[in-house]
Formats: structure tokens, C-alpha cells, sequence
């Protein structure tokens, strides 16, 4: 069905920030102090073949609400969207790898019309050396729609666990801690999308 | 160029997209994953993505030639960069945010890993940013940049080009990519473009001179359309139809 031929994708390469991560294009703050559900911070490094930390890359999520409905004429549900939370953020890594997210954990989606999906978050991966971007999602490890979830069954078994965010130590926040690993055996699972 | 090694794991179509690991970009060795992505079922998720709701709140900064905020004009060839977002139907994708970034005129970017001894121009930040209309369209007004140098292997430069970040309608149309300009004796020596696999796709990637687009005293311009793929999933690709691939 593809009658026209799609655009290649090529890296961002090392100078993105300035556009990429401006003001405004930046957005590792999610919500605000209207937008309902559970507060959650992400944090993670990305990693390279050598656990060495990835200082440009950018990582980017899509999420639904805490409701479980997205902010996209798509998701024709009737979980209620919120005003307040558009669902999409955009952070850039640090000198050690590291990235962050202020969000809401996401409600559950459909996957068909008879089952949902597990809370889950789309992730995207940018950088340097990465000729195209990757896909992947991010699962929280203490949900227990998890085993049940028809995307998360497609991933061997022992990879499964590169998805799944590992809730910290409660401090004041929740934080749930989601590294990155671009090659190696403990490489993330990505997605053929 | 001597012979590369190309690795297998490929996102999406392996006549469009470069593999991830291609050993003469030197980045790719230990960045590129070496197991085989995993096939999954798309879903809302998958065909959604931010992209109306983002592109619903940016304001647009579309003049690379005068948006540095200084009252001054970048110095470099004026020239116009137009063209359409398309989806792999050809239907034009309308209201979408596109991302530039781009070197000056002397292949210098504002950047502050860029030390190169190319000179900086204060009049010119290199980054800009565009919604396309309801036919797709968009258009920048910026300079061309010079080719720029690396140190991938001696003495290796990069064609001049602009970098472009697209959302598009969905997840599945997200893409961030590079446009060259036509007629550039660096294209065969860049790794980076070459790592797109085929003749066609590379060309897809290279702009054309079009006088049409081109003003008198004022600018010359190129045309460049982007394709993305659709938010459309055959019945046994999507969870939807209740066929999903498990």
C-alpha cells in the first residue's frame, strides 16, 4: 500500500540540543498542579555497549492520562481526557546519561475490544550514533496487569525485565528508575515499529 | 570508502531505513544494538503520538536569518527551503511541527562541543522551527551551511545539510532526519548518508534546486518533501482487528 516511498531516517548527531532542548521543546515536567493521578518521577541513564553514560542523547515519551485515554482524536474512549496533561516529554541526558520525567502514571489503554493493555509508556531514543531512533516501552515492575499484557508477552522472557521500571525506595515522591541500555547482555528490548 | 561492516538489526523498512550498527560511522559500534528488535502488535498506542498536540502549542520561528534575536541578518546565501510532509499514501500531513537545526555559512554550529576553527556568526543561532499548513506545506527562510568537519576519519567533512525532526500524525510517523543539498562531491564520502541502504533512498534525502521557488534579489530555493509513514496497519498488524501477532 505504500505508493510513496518513505524519507530514511539519519541521526540527530551531536548538535541538537540547541533546538531540540530549547526552551519550550524541552519538557521533562509533564504535569501540572491540576492534572489528576499518581505523581511518579523517571529517572534513568542511557547506557552505551561498554556501560559507558550516553551524554547526547534525548529520550522521549507518549503516555495517556491517568485515565487511560490520549490526547489524540485516535483514542475515540470514553476515559475522560484531561486539560491539564498532554502526555508528551522530551528531556535530554545529562554528562552521567542520566534523564528525568515529572509525570502521572497512565491509566490502562485498550489493546482490542476485550482486553486492555498494562500501564505502560511509549519511549523513544535519540542520539549521536543512533542512525535511526528506537523504540521501546517502559512497564512499571509492581503492576500486576503486567503478565497478562499482549505487547510485554512478545518480548522473551528474559528480556522482559529490561521493561520494566524498578520502583525505588520511597522518599517523598515515587520514582521509578527505567535505565537504558543501547547493546550488551543487558540490553533493552526494542520494538520493530 | 574501504568496505563496511553492516549489521542486520534494521527499524522498519530495510530498503529505507540504515541499519543500526554501519562500523564507518564510528558512533554506531557501541551505540547500535546487536539483538533482534521485537515484532509487536500496534496498538492505540502506537497510533497515536503527540504529534497534533504538540504542534498545536509551538509557536512557530521560521526565519533562521534573523531569529537570533541580535537585529542582524545572518551572513551566508539567503535561500528558501520548501516543500510537503506526506504520508505513504500522499496524503499531505497538515498541522505538524517540524524541528531544524542546521552549521552557519562557514560549517560552524552554536554549540558548545563545535570547536572547530570555523568562525561563529553572532546573527545566526542555526535552529528553527515550522508547522506545516493545511496542505502539508512548510517553509524556512534560512542560509545555506557550509560542510562541516569531523573526525570520523582523517580529514572527513560533511556534506552541508539540515537536520529535521518530524512528529507527523502517530508514533509510527515520528522520524528525524537529514536533507542534503543537490550536487554536493561529499555525498559518496559521508557515511552517514550512505548508511541509507539503497540508490532511490539516498536520493529521497537531497533537495532540489527549483527556480520556482527562487526570488528575485532575494533568495534561492530548494524544494524537499518528506514522506512518513501513515497511521494505517494492515488487519494483521493490529490489535484492533483481534489479530493481533501473539
Amino acid at each position: 500500500m505504500s505508493t510513496f516511498p518513505l524519507t530514511g531516517s539519519q541521526t540527530v548527531g551531536p548538535f541538537f540540543s540547541p533546538a531540540l532542548l530549547r526552551e519550550g521543546a524541552r519538557r521533562n515536567v509533564l504535569i501540572l498542579p491540576e492534572t489528576a493521578g499518581e505523581r511518579i518521577r523517571i529517572e534513568g541513564c542511557v547506557l552505551d555497549g561498554d556501560g559507558i553514560p550516553v551524554p547526547d542523547a534525548m529520550v522521549e515519551i507518549w503516555q495517556a492520562n491517568a485515565h487511560g485515554r490520549y490526547n489524540h482524536p485516535a483514542d475515540q474512549g470514553s476515559a475522560p481526557l484531561d486539560p491539564s496533561f498532554l502526555g508528551f516529554g522530551r528531556s535530554g541526558t545529562a554528562e552521567d546519561g542520566s534523564y528525568w520525567f515529572e509525570t502521572v502514571k497512565p491509566g490502562p489503554v485498550a489493546f482490542d475490544r476485550d482486553r486492555l493493555q498494562a500501564p505502560h509508556i511509549c519511549v523513544t531514543v535519540f542520539s549521536r550514533g543512533l542512525l535511526n531512533h528506537l523504540v521501546t516501552r517502559l512497564y512499571f515492575e509492581d503492576e500486576p496487569a503486567n503478565s497478562e499484557d499482549p505487547v510485554l508477552q512478545c518480548v522473551p522472557d528474559d528480556r522482559r525485565v529490561t521493561l520494566l521500571a524498578r520502583r525505588e525506595p520511597a522518599g517523598a515522591a515515587t520514582v521509578y528508575r527505567f535505565d537504558i541500555v543501547l547493546q550488551g547482555a543487558d540490553e533493552t528490548a526494542f520494538f520493530n515499529v | 570508502m574501504n568496505t563496511t561492516t553492516i549489521g542486520d538489526i534494521v527499524r522498519g523498512d530495510r530498503e529505507v531505513f540504515p541499519p543500526y550498527l554501519y562500523e564507518a560511522y564510528q558512533s554506531t559500534r557501541r551505540r547500535a544494538p546487536t539483538l533482534p528488535l521485537i515484532d509487536v502488535p500496534l496498538t492505540l498506542s502506537e497510533l497515536t503520538g503527540p504529534g497534533p498536540a504538540i504542534s498545536a502549542i509551538i509557536p512557530e520561528d521560521a526565519d533562521l536569518t534573523r531569529n537570533a534575536g541580535t537585529g542582524g541578518e545572518a551572513i551566508g546565501q539567503r535561500i528558501i527551503v520548501t516543500g510537503r510532509v506526506l504520508d505513504d499514501r500522499g496524503n499531505p500531513v497538515p498541522n505538524t511541527l517540524l524541528e531544524i537545526w542546521q552549521a552557519n555559512a562557514a560549517g560552524r554550529y552554536l554549540h558548545k562541543r563545535d570547536q572547530w576553527p570555523g568562525p561563529l556568526d553572532p546573527n545566526f543561532l542555526g535552529i528553527g522551527r515550522c508547522v506545516t499548513n493545511e496542505d502539508g506545506v512548510y517553509r524556512f527562510l534560512t542560509i545555506r551551511p557550509g560542510a562541516y568537519p569531523w573526525l570520523n576519519y582523517p580529514n572527513a567533512w560533511r556534506p552541508a545539510h539540515i537536520h529535521f525532526s518530524v512528529f507527523g500524525p502517530s508514533m509510527l510517523s515520528r522520524l528525524v532526519t537529514q536533507m542534503y543539498f543537490p550536487d554536493d562531491p561529499l555525498h559518496h564520502l559521508d557515511p552517514i548518508m550512505n548508511a541509507v541502504p539503497t540508490e532511490q533512498a539516498r536520493k529521497r534525502l537531497i533537495a532540489a534546486y527549483d527556480h520556482n521557488v527562487t526570488e528575485q534579489e532575494w533568495a534561492l530555493g530548494y524544494r524537499w518533501d518528506i514522506v512518513v509513514r501513515g497511521p494505517y496497519v494492515t488487519p494483521f498488524e493490529s490489535s484492533a482487528s483481534g489479530e493481533a501477532k501473539l
